[in-house]
C-alpha cells in the first residue's frame, strides 16, 4: 500500500523527534526535582563545589528553619484566630483563599457578563466590548499606584482582598465567556422566552449548562493566574500574616539571600499542594484549557 | 433579530429591553472592572501629568507633558520599551512553535504517554512562578549552579558563566524560563486541536501524493487558526506579565540589560518614589499594549 | 425570573461587600489580638519596680513634652528591618513583652527585609505606615523625613540625653530642617572580612596585621588578594553589584582605597566622582582575583563567604561575626570551619580607614493621631533610655549609641563585657567615620551606584562611568 511506503519516512523522524522530546522532558521535570531534592538536602551538599545530584542524607533542618522563622494564626476570622502556626502554613492557606474567592467571582461575574454580550444586542456593548478586549493584555504594573490609593481607600489594603478584587476586574474572564456564549443556539433562548421564562430563569437553567465547560477552563485559569500573581500580592500585602504563599519565598529570599536549602523547602511547599491537585484533576484541567479554546 | 424588522415599534421595545437586562447582567463585572481597571487608568492618565511623589506635606504640581517629554529622553526607559518588545518578540513565536512542534509529536502517542507529556510541560506553570524563580536562580548561580557546572563539565565552556550578571546573558536567561513557564497551556490546547483536524481531508491529500509538509500547512494549520490566534493572545499577555523573573532575578540588571517597562515602572514608584512619571510611563505602556490587541484582533476578524 | 436573577446579583454584591468588612476587621484585630494576650493579667502590679519606675518616667517625660499632653494609645504598630535580633520575632517578643507590662500598649510587629522592604513601605504613598519603624537614618531621616512623613521628636532628648549619645551618630539622626527623626538605639561600624584560614594558606597574612585589623597598605591588600588567587585558582573578592542591598560595603572599599570620599562633608553633593576613587576602582576592575559581579548582592556575598566560595567579603560587620544567620555554624567561622577574620577597608598607606556606620534606631510616622505618637514615644524612651536599654541593645547584637541612660544613673557600657569577639570588634568603632548616608537625595544616588559598578564590571571605560553616574546623582539633588 501506498500509504506503508510513506509511513517509513516519518518513522525516522519520529524517532529522532521523540528522542529530543525527552531531553525537553528531563529539562522541563528538573527544575522540579531540583526543587524536592535541594529541599531535603543538608546544607554541605548545598554549597558543595560539585554538583550533588542525588542528597547524601535526607533532612528536614530546611524545613524546621522555614517552620521556626515567622509564626502566625492558622487563619483570622474576624476577631477569631485559629491555632498558631508556623507563618509559611498560613501563607499557603492565605494563597488558596485568594485564588479559590478570585476564581468563583470570577466566574459568577464573568459567566453573566460574556452571556449578555454574546446575546444581547443592547446599546453601547461594542464600546464595552472593545474597552475589554484593549484592557485584557495591560499588565498590573501601569495602574499599580492608582489601585493602591484606590484599595487604601477602601480600607483593604494590606488585606487579601485587595489582591482578590483587581484581579475579578480583570477583563479576560468576560472575554473567554462571551465566545463560549456565542455558542448557545439563539432558538433556544427564543423558546424559553416564548414559554414564558425571565431573564434570569433562561441564565440559570438554559445558558448556565450549555456554558458549563467555559466556567470550568475559566476557574483553571483564574486560579492559576491568581496564584502565581505575584506582582499584586507584592505591592498590596505588607503584613506576615497576610502574605501569600509567593510573597512569602520571595520575603525568605531577601531575609537568607542564597541560603537555597531554605528557599527549596519554601518553592516545595508552594509547589507540591498545587501540583498534586493538577495531578489529580488532570483530566479536568486539559478539558477545560482546551474547552477554552475550542471556542474562543 | 429578525421580527425586528416587521414589528418597529417592538423592535423598540424589544432594544430597551435588552439594553436593560443586558446591563443588569454585565453589572457585577461592570463594577469590578470599572472599579479596578477604568477608574485607575484614568486616575493614571490624571496623575502622569503631575510631578508627583512620595513626600507627605507637598502638593502636586502639575507640570503638564514634562513626565512625557523625559521619558522620551530617558535612555532607561528607551532600553526597557526595547526589551519589552524582545521578550514579547521572541517569546510568542517560539512559544507557539515549540508547543506546536511538542503537541505535532505527541498528539498520536498512546494514552498515558500522551497525558504524560503534557503533564511534564505543563508542570512548570503550576510550580507557581516564585517557586520556578528561586529555583531557576540557583540553577543560573555564577560559583554554585548546576549549569556551570554540567557545561564545564561536559566540556561546552571553558569557565563559569555568570549568567544573570552578564549583560549579554541575562535576558535569554530570563527568556527561557519565561518559556518553560508559557509552553504547558499550548501544547495542550495545540494537542486537542490536532487531534480535531478532520481526518478525511487528510487521507483525500495523502491520495493525492501530497507530502507530509503539505498535508500540515494546507490543511492542518488552517484549521488550527482559531487555536493559533488565542495561544496568541494568552502568551503575549503572559510575556507582559513576567514581572517575578526580573524582580527576583536581576532587578533589571545589569546594566538595566533585563529592565522592562513593567519593572521599570515599579521601580519608579517604589524605590524612586517618582509617581506621576511612573505613571506617565504606564500609559505610554498601556496604549502600546492597546495597539497591539487591536491588531491581534484585527486578525482574528479577518478570518 | 427576575426573582432569581436579582438574587445572583445580591449574592454577588452580598459577598463583596462582606468581604470588605470582613478583612478590614480582620486586619485591624489582627493588629491587637495578638499581644493583647501579653497584655493581660495584671501586669502592672507584677512588674518589677524598675520597668514601673521607667513607665511612669517615660509617661511623665511624654507629657511634659507633648504640650497638649495626649493620652496614650493603647496599641502601635512597629515595623523592624532585620538589624541583628530585631529581625527574630522570639528576641522581639520578648522585649515587646516588657513594654506592654510596663505600660499597657500592646505592639505589632512587622518584619521587613531589605529586599522587599522598601516596597512595603510603599505603603506609605497609601497612607498605610505604622507608628514606629526601626531603621537607620537614611531611610528615617533621609527618605521618609525630608518626605515629611516623620514626626520630629527632638521633645525626647534632653540635654542630658544628648550630651550621652554618640556624638557622630547623634548628628545623622537630625534633618535638613534640624528636626530630629530617629532615636539612636544602637550603632556599628561596617567593615570586611577574610577567611583567615585559607589567607595562612596562601601566605597572605604578612599583608595585615591580625592584632589592628588593618591593612598594612592598599598595596599590600592588592598582594593579598593576589596570593590567595594564586592559591586558590578561583575570585577572591567580588564587587557584588545586582542592586543596592550591602552596597555600604563597595562604597566603603572604593573609597578607602585611595582615600576618596563618597559625598562632600556638608552632605550636599556626590563626590565619589573624584580621582582617588577613579583610582580605586581602576584598580578593583584590574586586579584579577576581584570580580564585578552583577549577579549577586551583599547578602549573596555574605552567603558565598560562608559557603566558602569566596574568600573575602566587603559586607561585614559584627552581627555577621556573632551570628552567621545563613550557617548557622557558630561565631566567626565558616561553613567547613575556617575561621573568619573581620578587617577594616585598606588604605592607601595604611593610615587610619574611615569606616562606614551603621546607626539604627526609632522613628515615629506622622499617622495624625496624637495618641498613637505619644504611644509610639513611650515605646521609644522605654528601649533607648530606660533600665530596658541593655536588652533592647544586646538583642541587636551591636553596640550601644551611649554608655550611659536614665540621666546617667544606668550603666550599660559593659554590656558586652564579657563577649570576646564584640570586645576585639570595638577596636574598629574608633576608625567610624563620617555617616554621608543622609546626602540629600540617597535613594537616587545608591541606584546609580550600584548601576555605575555594573557598567565598569561590564568593561565600561572607569572615568567615563563614574563622570555619567556622579552627576547624575547630583543632578537628583538638583531637582
Amino acid at each position: 500500500m501506498k500509504s506503508n511506503v510513506k509511513s517509513k519516512h516519518p518513522s525516522a523522524y519520529k524517532v529522532i523527534s521523540l528522542i529530543v522530546l525527552i531531553i525537553f522532558a528531563i529539562l522541563f521535570l528538573f527544575p522540579l526535582y531540583w526543587i524536592i531534592t535541594g529541599a531535603f538536602k543538608p546544607t554541605t551538599d548545598i554549597y558543595s563545589a560539585d554538583t550533588v545530584w542525588w542528597p547524601t542524607q535526607w533532612v528536614t533542618t530546611n524545613f524546621e528553619k522555614l517552620f521556626s522563622s515567622r509564626t502566625a494564626p492558622l487563619f483570622t476570622i474576624g476577631s477569631i484566630e485559629g491555632p498558631t502556626v508556623p507563618a509559611a502554613i498560613r501563607w499557603l492557606v492565605n494563597s488558596v483563599f485568594m485564588s479559590v474567592m478570585a476564581m468563583l467571582l470570577t466566574c459568577i461575574t464573568a459567566s453573566m457578563a460574556g452571556y449578555a454580550l454574546a446575546k444581547k444586542r443592547f446599546i453601547g456593548r461594542g464600546v464595552v466590548f472593545t474597552l475589554i478586549v484593549c484592557a485584557m493584555a495591560l499588565p498590573k504594573q501601569v495602574i499599580l499606584i492608582p489601585l493602591i490609593r484606590e484599595i487604601s481607600a477602601m480600607g483593604l489594603y494590606n488585606s487579601l482582598w485587595a489582591v482578590i478584587l483587581p484581579t475579578v476586574g480583570w477583563p479576560f474572564g468576560v472575554f473567554l465567556m462571551k465566545q463560549f456564549s456565542e455558542g448557545v443556539p439563539g432558538e433556544m433562548l427564543e423558546a424559553a422566552r416564548i414559554d414564558g421564562a425571565g431573564e434570569a430563569q433562561t441564565f440559570v437553567q438554559i445558558v448556565m449548562p450549555l456554558i458549563k465547560p467555559g466556567i470550568g477552563a475559566l476557574a483553571i485559569f483564574t486560579f492559576i493566574n491568581s496564584w502565581n500573581d505575584y506582582f499584586t500580592q507584592l505591592i498590596m500585602l505588607t503584613s506576615s500574616a497576610n502574605y501569600t504563599i509567593s510573597v512569602g519565598i520571595a520575603t525568605l529570599q531577601g531575609e537568607s539571600s542564597t541560603d537555597f536549602g531554605i528557599l527549596m523547602a519554601g518553592a516545595a511547599l508552594a509547589a507540591v499542594p498545587i501540583i498534586t491537585v493538577f495531578l489529580i484533576f488532570q483530566k479536568y484541567f486539559t478539558q477545560g484549557i482546551t474547552m477554552g479554546a475550542v471556542k474562543g | 433579530m429578525a421580527n425586528s424588522k416587521s414589528h418597529p415599534a417592538t423592535s423598540r421595545a424589544l432594544v430597551r429591553r435588552e439594553t436593560i437586562s443586558g446591563y443588569l447582567f454585565m453589572l457585577p463585572s461592570l463594577i469590578f472592572f470599572v472599579g479596578f481597571v477604568i477608574i485607575p487608568m484614568i486616575l493614571c492618565i490624571y496623575t502622569s501629568f503631575f510631578d508627583a511623589n512620595l513626600t507627605a506635606n507637598g502638593e502636586d504640581t502639575f507640570i503638564g507633558f514634562a513626565n512625557y517629554v523625559e521619558l522620551f529622553h530617558d535612555d532607561i526607559f528607551r532600553k526597557a520599551l526595547l526589551n519589552t518588545v524582545i521578550i514579547v518578540v521572541v517569546s510568542v513565536p517560539v512559544t507557539c512553535v515549540f508547543s506546536l512542534w511538542v503537541s505535532s509529536v505527541i498528539y498520536k502517542l498512546r494514552g498515558p504517554l500522551l497525558s504524560f507529556f503534557r503533564c511534564v510541560f505543563y508542570l512548570p506553570v503550576v510550580t507557581g512562578s516564585v517557586a520556578v524563580t528561586v529555583v531557576w536562580k540557583w540553577i543560573y548561580n555564577y560559583r554554585t549552579g548546576v549549569l556551570n557546572d554540567v557545561l564545564t563539565g561536559i566540556g561546552i565552556l571553558d569557565g563559569n558563566v555568570n549568567w544573570l550578571g552578564d549583560a549579554s546573558t541575562a535576558l535569554a536567561c530570563i527568556i527561557v524560563i519565561l518559556l518553560t513557564t508559557s509552553v504547558g497551556q499550548p501544547i495542550v490546547l495545540y494537542v486537542s486541536a490536532l487531534g480535531n483536524v478532520d481526518s478525511t481531508l487528510i487521507e483525500a491529500a495523502e491520495v493525492d501524493g501530497a507530502t507530509d509538509f503539505q498535508v500540515f500547512w494546507r490543511i492542518k494549520w488552517p484549521q488550527m487558526m482559531p487555536t493559533t490566534l488565542y495561544i496568541l493572545v494568552i502568551t503575549t499577555i503572559n510575556s507582559f506579565q513576567c514581572f517575578a523573573l526580573i524582580q527576583l532575578l536581576t532587578s533589571g540588571g545589569p546594566t538595566n540589560s533585563t529592565n522592562t517597562v513593567m519593572y521599570y515602572i515599579y521601580y519608579s514608584a517604589f524605590k524612586l518614589y517618582r509617581l506621576g512619571y511612573g505613571n506617565a510611563m504606564g500609559v505610554i505602556l498601556a496604549i502600546f499594549i492597546a495597539l497591539l490587541s487591536a491588531l491581534q484582533f484585527k486578525l482574528a476578524e479577518e478570518r | 425570573m427576575k426573582k432569581i436573577l436579582s438574587l445572583v446579583l445580591a449574592l454577588a454584591m452580598a459577598l463583596s461587600l462582606v468581604a470588605c468588612g470582613g478583612s478590614s476587621s480582620d486586619s485591624s484585630s489582627s493588629g491587637s489580638t495578638g499581644d493583647s494576650s501579653s497584655s493581660e493579667g495584671s501586669s502592672a502590679s507584677e512588674s518589677s519596680s524598675s520597668a514601673e519606675g521607667s513607665a511612669a518616667e517615660s509617661e511623665g517625660e511624654a507629657e511634659e513634652t507633648g504640650g497638649d499632653a495626649t493620652e496614650a494609645a493603647d496599641s502601635i504598630t512597629l515595623w523592624t528591618y532585620p538589624i541583628g535580633g530585631w529581625g527574630t520575632e522570639d528576641t522581639v517578643n520578648a522585649l515587646i513583652e516588657g513594654f506592654t507590662a510596663a505600660t499597657g500598649i500592646s505592639v505589632t510587629v512587622e518584619y521587613l527585609d531589605y529586599t522587599n522592604g522598601d516596597d512595603q513601605v510603599g505603603a506609605l504613598a497609601a497612607g498605610e505606615g505604622p507608628d514606629l519603624i526601626m531603621e537607620g537614618p537614611e531611610r528615617l531621616v533621609a527618605d521618609w523625613g525630608a518626605s515629611g512623613y516623620m514626626v520630629d521628636i527632638s521633645d525626647l532628648l534632653d540635654d542630658t540625653d544628648i550630651s550621652e549619645i554618640n556624638e557622630a551618630a547623634l548628628a545623622a539622626c537630625y534633618g535638613d530642617d534640624g528636626a530630629v527623626y530617629e532615636y539612636p538605639l544602637v550603632m556599628t561600624a561596617h567593615c570586611m572580612a577574610i577567611n583567615k584560614t585559607v589567607f595562612e594558606a596562601a601566605g597572605a597574612m604578612q599583608y595585615l596585621d591580625e592584632e589592628t585589623h588593618l591593612w598594612n597598605s592598599s598595596e599590600d591588600f592588592f598582594a593579598a588578594v593576589q596570593a590567595v588567587y594564586e592559591y586558590t585558582g578561583s575570585t577572591v573578592g567580588a564587587i557584588y553589584c545586582g542592586g543596592q542591598g550591602g552596597d555600604q560595603g563597595t562604597r566603603a572599599i572604593v573609597n578607602n582605597l585611595y582615600g576618596g570620599t563618597f559625598a562632600s562633608a556638608d552632605h550636599t553633593s556626590y563626590t565619589w566622582n573624584s580621582e582617588e576613587n577613579i583610582k580605586a576602582l581602576q584598580a578593583l576592575v584590574d586586579c584579577e582575583g576581584i570580580e564585578f559581579d552583577a549577579s549577586i548582592v551583599g547578602g549573596d556575598e555574605i552567603a558565598q563567604f560562608y559557603q566558602g566560595t569566596l574568600n573575602m567579603a566587603f559586607c561585614w560587620n559584627i552581627a555577621q561575626q556573632l551570628d552567621p544567620n545563613t550557617a548557622g555554624t557558630g561565631s566567626g567561622l565558616t561553613l567547613s570551619g575556617d575561621e573568619i577574620l573581620f578587617m577594616a577597608f585598606p588604605t592607601e598607606d595604611g593610615s587610619d580607614p574611615e569606616l562606614c556606620g551603621g546607626i539604627w534606631g526609632f522613628g515615629v510616622f506622622d499617622n495624625g493621631d496624637d495618641a498613637k505618637i505619644a504611644a509610639a514615644k513611650q515605646f521609644i524612651q522605654y528601649m533607648c533610655d530606660s533600665e530596658a536599654t541593655a536588652d533592647a541593645v544586646t538583642a541587636a547584637n551591636y553596640f550601644a549609641v551611649r554608655d550611659t541612660v536614665v540621666d546617667g544613673t544606668v550603666d550599660i557600657s559593659d554590656i558586652w563585657a564579657d563577649n570576646e569577639i564584640m570586645n576585639e570588634y570595638n577596636v574598629l568603632m574608633q576608625y567610624l567615620g563620617d555617616y554621608y548616608q543622609v546626602t540629600t537625595n540617597w535613594t537616587a544616588a545608591r541606584y546609580q551606584w550600584w548601576n555605575m559598578l555594573q557598567v565598569i564590571g561590564a568593561g565600561g571605560d572607569v572615568t567615563e562611568a563614574v563622570e555619567t553616574y556622579a552627576s547624575n546623582a547630583d543632578a537628583g539633588i538638583s531637582e
